[in-house]
Formats: C-alpha cells, sequence, structure tokens
C-alpha cells in the first residue's frame, strides 16, 4: 500500500448527504475481475449525460475541482454495499482524502486498505469548509496524517482524531495481511484451541 | 460482568490483541459470490499465499446470473468471465461451489442458511453488506470489503475495531400483514441510514420472538440499511429447529454439545447496552418508501411528505431531491402512487416464506393493465419448494412471470432493470437513485405489498383486502 503523508491540494465540494455506494460506482461496472481502472466510473450517472458527455451542472465537473485530491461532503457518506470498487474508483479518480461527519462502516475500512484518509469533521466544522469552498472555488487545504492537521487558508482548519494503529499503518503503507501474518503462532494457537472447544465447526 | 451477546461472540473470536495492532478475530466462516472476491483471488496469486481453511467458505454466483433463458450462454462478455474466473478460483483452490446449473445455487445469504452452514455462535463474514441476514441466527455475520476477503482467506482473521452495541426492543402484535420487512423499514425510518453507524444492534422484545427464521433474516439483513455493522436475533427453539438436520448442521454427540453452547449465548439479564431504541409492533403498518434512501419511508395510510416537512436543512434537501428524481409531488396520498413493475424477490425477501404470502395474496387476481410482475426465487430450494406447493401456478396464472433465482432486480446486474422513470414495488432492500437501473424508481415493500400492488396497479393498503 501507497504510504500517506502530508499532501496539499484542492478541495472539491459535494454538498449531498447519504452519498452511497451505487452512486460512486454503479454496478454496471462491477463486472471486472481487476482492481483497477474504475476512476473513469466515479460517480457516473451523476457525472455523465446520456450521450457520455460531461454533465455540467454535476459539481466535480467543475473546472476548480479539476485537480483535487480532497472531496469534502455530507453526512453518512459511503453507505450501502461493501463494494471496495468505491474506494478504488475514488482513489483512481485522484481523491486520497475525504472529508465528511460521518462514514458508513465497511467502507470507512475500505478507505484505510486503499491509502484514502477519512477525516472525520464536526457538523459545524463541516459547514465551515463548506462555505469556505463555496466562497472560493479552487482553494488548497492542507492535510498532515503525522500531526493530524488539517490546515486552510481561511482558517478553518481543526485537529482531527484517527485511530492510532490505523495512522501507523497509512503513515508507513503497510500490508494488513503481512502485519497479521507476523502472528501465525497465535493463530495456530487459537485454532488449535477453538478446535476443541467448537468440534462441529471442523466435521 | 454481565454481557450481550455480541461480546461473549466476541470475546470468544479474540485471538489476539498485540500493541500496536487492532484486535484480531478469528472468522468461522466465509462466503463467496462472483462480484466481491476476484480481485482477493488475484491478490493471494500475486503474494504467493494459500487459502488457509477451504472448508470455512461456501461460494455461490448470483449477482451476474440470468434469471431466464439460463441453458443459454451470459451474453454479456464481461459479466461471463467474471462468472468463469469465480469457478476456475474455486477449482484452483478446492472450495465448495454451488455453480450456476448446481440444484443448491441461488442467492448467497438463502443459500447459506438452507444448508446449516451458519450457527449460533459463529464469526461470518462475506463480501457483501448484507452478510447482516446471518444474524438472524445469532451469528455475528457482517459485510468486508475484498482487502479484507483476500485476509481473511489468507489468515482466517480480520483485524477489527470493537462495535458499540444497541438494543432494539420491540413489543407487541404485528397487525396482520405487517411483516419483518415493515419492522426492518420502520426502524430506518426512526433511526436514519446513518442511526446504526459503529454499531451492533441486537433485536429483542416478543414481537421478535414471534417472528418466523425467515422473518428474522429479513430483519438482520436490514440492519446494514440502518447503518450497523450486524444485526443479532438470540438463538431459541426456532432457531435449533430450524437447523436441525440440516447438510452442515451439527450431529449426534456434536449436536448436543452445540445445542450446550448456543444456549449459552443470550446477552446477559441486565447486560448493558451503548444505546436503546423501542418500537410498539402494533404502531407499525405496512411500509412503504417514498424517496431514494431506506429512511425515507412511512406507512401505507400516509402521504409523500414535502421538504418543509423536515426541520433539518439537508433533510429538506435530501426530500427535494429524491421528489424530483422519484417524480413524485409532495402530499400525494401513499395509495395513489402508481406502479410498472413488481419485482419479488432478493435476498431479503427471496424466502419460501415469502412466496406464500405473495402467493395467498395473488391468488385469484391478475396483474393490473401495464404493469410486469416477476417473481425471482431466491435459490433452486425455495423455487421447488414454491413449485411443490403450487404457488408457481397461482403468480403464473395472475400474469407474474416465474422466474430462475439471482439477485436479478435488486441491483440490476445481470440484465433484469428498469427503464427510465419505471416504477416498481420491489421486495429488495435499497432505493438509492439508480440501483435498479439507470433513471428507475424504487418503492420497497414487503412481498404481500408487492403483490397487492401488481392487481391494483397501484399501493394499496392490505389489511384492507
Amino acid at each position: 500500500m501507497q504510504a500517506y503523508k502530508k499532501h496539499e491540494s484542492i478541495a472539491a465540494l459535494m454538498k449531498r448527504s447519504n452519498v452511497d455506494t451505487d452512486q460512486i460506482i454503479p454496478k454496471q461496472f462491477l463486472k471486472k475481475v481487476e482492481r483497477t481502472g474504475f476512476g473513469k466510473h466515479l460517480f457516473h450517472d451523476w457525472r455523465f449525460n446520456d450521450d457520455g458527455s460531461d454533465n455540467a451542472e454535476f459539481e466535480l465537473n467543475k473546472p476548480a475541482f479539476k485537480d483535487a485530491h480532497i472531496l469534502v461532503a455530507g453526512d453518512n457518506f459511503g453507505c450501502g454495499s461493501s463494494r471496495e470498487h468505491a474506494p478504488w474508483a475514488i482513489a483512481d479518480y485522484g481523491f486520497n482524502t475525504i472529508i465528511s461527519t460521518s462514514y458508513a462502516d465497511i467502507f470507512y475500512n475500505n478507505c484505510f486498505k486503499n491509502s484514502i484518509l477519512p477525516i472525520i469533521a464536526t457538523k459545524e466544522q463541516l459547514a465551515s469548509l463548506m462555505d469556505e469552498i463555496a466562497a472560493n472555488e479552487g482553494v488548497k487545504f492542507i492535510v498532515d496524517l503525522e500531526n493530524q492537521t488539517l490546515t486552510t487558508p481561511a482558517g478553518n482548519g481543526f485537529k482531527f482524531e484517527v485511530d492510532p494503529v490505523r495512522k501507523n499503518n497509512m503513515l508507513k503503507g503497510l500490508d494488513d495481511i503481512g502485519l497479521t501474518l507476523q502472528h501465525i503462532d497465535l493463530i495456530d494457537q487459537y485454532e488449535a484451541k477453538h478446535k476443541q472447544t467448537y468440534p462441529w465447526l471442523w466435521v | 460482568m454481565k454481557k450481550t451477546m455480541y461480546e461473549k461472540i466476541w470475546d470468544s473470536h479474540l485471538v489476539a490483541e498485540v500493541a500496536g495492532q487492532a484486535p484480531l478475530l478469528y472468522v468461522d466462516r466465509h462466503l463467496m459470490h462472483e462480484v466481491t472476491s476476484p480481485q482477493a483471488f488475484e491478490g493471494l496469486r500475486l503474494s504467493k499465499r494459500k487459502v488457509r481453511n477451504p472448508h470455512s467458505i461456501l461460494a455461490t454466483m448470483d449477482h451476474c446470473v440470468p434469471t431466464k433463458n439460463r441453458d443459454l450462454p451470459i451474453a454479456d462478455p464481461i459479466a461471463k468471465k467474471q462468472i468463469e474466473t469465480m469457478a476456475d478460483n474455486c477449482h484452483e483452490n478446492g472450495l465448495n461451489l454451488y455453480d450456476m446449473k448446481n440444484p443448491n445455487n441461488g442467492v448467497i445469504h438463502i443459500v447459506v442458511p438452507e444448508h446449516g452452514f451458519v450457527h449460533p455462535g459463529m464469526v461470518v463474514v462475506c463480501g457483501d453488506s448484507h452478510t447482516a441476514t446471518h444474524g438472524a441466527f445469532g451469528a455475528l455475520a457482517f459485510g468486508i470489503g475484498t482487502s479484507e476477503v483476500e485476509h481473511v482467506m489468507a489468515t482466517q482473521t480480520l483485524p477489527q475495531q470493537k462495535s458499540k452495541t444497541m438494543l432494539i426492543q420491540i413489543d407487541g402484535e404485528l397487525s396482520k400483514y405487517a411483516s419483518a420487512k415493515d419492522i426492518a423499514l420502520a426502524i430506518t425510518g426512526k433511526i436514519g441510514t446513518a442511526g446504526g453507524n459503529g454499531h451492533v444492534i441486537e433485536y429483542a422484545g416478543n414481537a421478535i420472538s414471534k417472528l418466523s427464521m425467515e422473518g428474522r433474516m429479513t430483519l438482520c439483513n436490514m440492519a446494514i440499511e440502518a447503518g450497523a455493522r450486524a444485526g443479532l436475533v438470540a438463538p431459541d427453539e426456532k432457531t435449533y429447529t430450524y437447523l436441525k438436520g440440516r447438510e452442515f448442521a451439527p450431529s449426534g454427540d456434536n449436536w448436543d454439545k452445540a445445542l450446550a453452547y448456543w444456549k449459552s449465548l443470550p446477552s446477559d439479564e441486565g447486560a448493558v447496552f451503548d444505546t436503546i431504541v423501542t418500537l410498539n409492533a402494533a404502531d407499525i403498518e405496512p411500509q412503504v418508501t417514498w424517496g431514494t434512501s431506506p429512511e425515507q419511508v412511512t406507512g401505507i395510510t400516509s402521504i409523500v411528505p414535502a421538504p418543509e416537512d423536515f426541520d433539518d436543512e439537508i433533510k429538506k434537501e435530501a426530500c427535494a431531491n429524491a421528489l424530483n428524481y422519484m417524480g413524485l409531488t409532495a402530499h400525494t396520498k401513499i395509495t395513489d402512487i402508481p406502479v410498472d413493475l413488481i419485482f419479488i424477490g432478493s435476498c431479503t425477501n427471496g424466502r419460501i416464506e415469502d412466496f406464500r404470502i405473495a402467493a395467498e395474496v395473488t391468488k385469484g387476481t391478475k396483474v393490473a393493465d401495464k404493469v410486469t410482475a416477476i417473481a425471482v426465487p431466491g435459490s433452486y430450494h425455495v423455487k421447488k419448494q414454491a413449485e411443490d406447493e403450487g404457488l408457481d401456478k397461482i403468480f403464473i396464472d395472475a400474469g407474474w412471470e416465474w422466474r430462475e433465482p439471482g439477485c436479478s432486480m435488486c441491483l440490476a446486474m445481470n440484465g433484469d432493470e428498469l427503464t427510465v422513470g419505471q416504477r416498481s414495488a420491489s421486495t429488495s432492500n435499497r432505493n438509492f437513485e439508480g440501483r435498479q437501473g439507470k433513471g428507475g424508481r424504487t418503492h420497497l415493500v414487503s412481498p404481500a405489498m408487492a403483490a397487492a400492488a401488481a392487481s391494483a396497479g397501484h399501493f394499496v393498503d392490505i389489511r384492507k383486502l
């Protein structure tokens, strides 16, 4: 996994709540057996007109947000299905940071597996960030994971919380499976005991 | 210390708590389908890792499979490749796969209970958010991403953060034709789609005890729609009776050992939950969603709300957007909303009980003019059982299509989908924009409500039929 440290980038504004994974990556793109190439389908149904041209009404199509790596969105982002195609599409499109008040659990987990930092803001913090972007489209924010800080030109930044284990893994770009396999002895011991206690699971 | 059922299962599956890492949880059962697994197998291959416990895995093909002309090759080449990849991956790793032609094939969350593959007290995962279904057996069952699918295949464990606990207590008598689906929708309406975020829900109360195993599966299936990681119902005599004699259920001495363990699982009297929600079953009307989120739901005697009916700014905007997408006018009576297509099926409502109640409502009726109605059994076993009971004839006589099993119109990956502007009454679980087809308009309902709408051409209060 790619390490995540400090980023300065344009922040794009998506003023919608309950953005679900069916919108992030519609089902017709889930048939691929590869992990790559989903960025071009991100928010497909909102992003494109029926003839395949860009929908000018859709916020992420605004020229000011073109090179954004930070996505600022409404409450409960990523609700719905477990599809990891959603964070794959987000990362492939170019976002490495999302800021919202809350995320659906599975989506939140999936972000950390893909070097996407999902920052949790309070309602007031989020509203200030949204106002700042709306007033100055193309504004750049700075995210510093090491120090857990978000900085904005208008001073709406804050210190955010992140689980220390996840932070460490992300800063170092560590592979979760490799980390777990360091404890293979503990898994073997547990499994041997589990077999004795619950023999019917092993028939 | 007094423990909740969730805490008991968590504690008994904790492999290790190593400083600087998330707690490692052991996984007993791993369920799979074709959509969320191929990249995980690819990851294993690239890192030269093996599936640790092939016996813990049960796989099926459900999302992309056609529900008609099953003997013809799959027309969509990308879907075809995904199906073939699934077969190759399962074969290569020695996994139990119920492929499209297998008489055990069906939707993963329907097939797994049919074979008794999940028992109380297990930790169960699947690259699918509706894994929550299996909480009906008192198993901790939750959806995971594809990276985690790979993690479980390689290690039989997952690094996990402990969830908070929520008790949803529902007592009282449900009215006739109000069902587990209506309870699930009413809960989502009450607490919202983010209401359960970070929680595992335990459903309790006499209205829950009275539900059949099928009903409990429907209820737990939609725990995810309320944002919860998982839903749980304490195992009881109904659970044991359901499991006994099924293929993967314990037998002989092991049955007695398992039963003693299962009886130790229910939450201790006085165990503390982080959040408690209560509902009165008698207050739950048959539900209909009017918007594009499962929390945008109301009772059949109600009306479509207007944005100004909400205090919260974001909810106002969400309501306005939903009315626009759904092509609905505020304050329309729910019973005045016409429908074009009826879908009964999915991991939420594709079980035998669902077709029985729908057939009871359908018997002797005709599908209304210009309405298409499709019944998609959740598995070949459900299909056969329904046919043995003559239910297929009731649907066919009324003008319904009786299909082969699969996820079908729940997420419309297999070609069964709504066209732009088409409006469905659907027994599935999500009414998100475009889920059933771009521009399609979904109203989530119970099987009985869907069946009644088929003949009327609009929603009706089935309690008055």
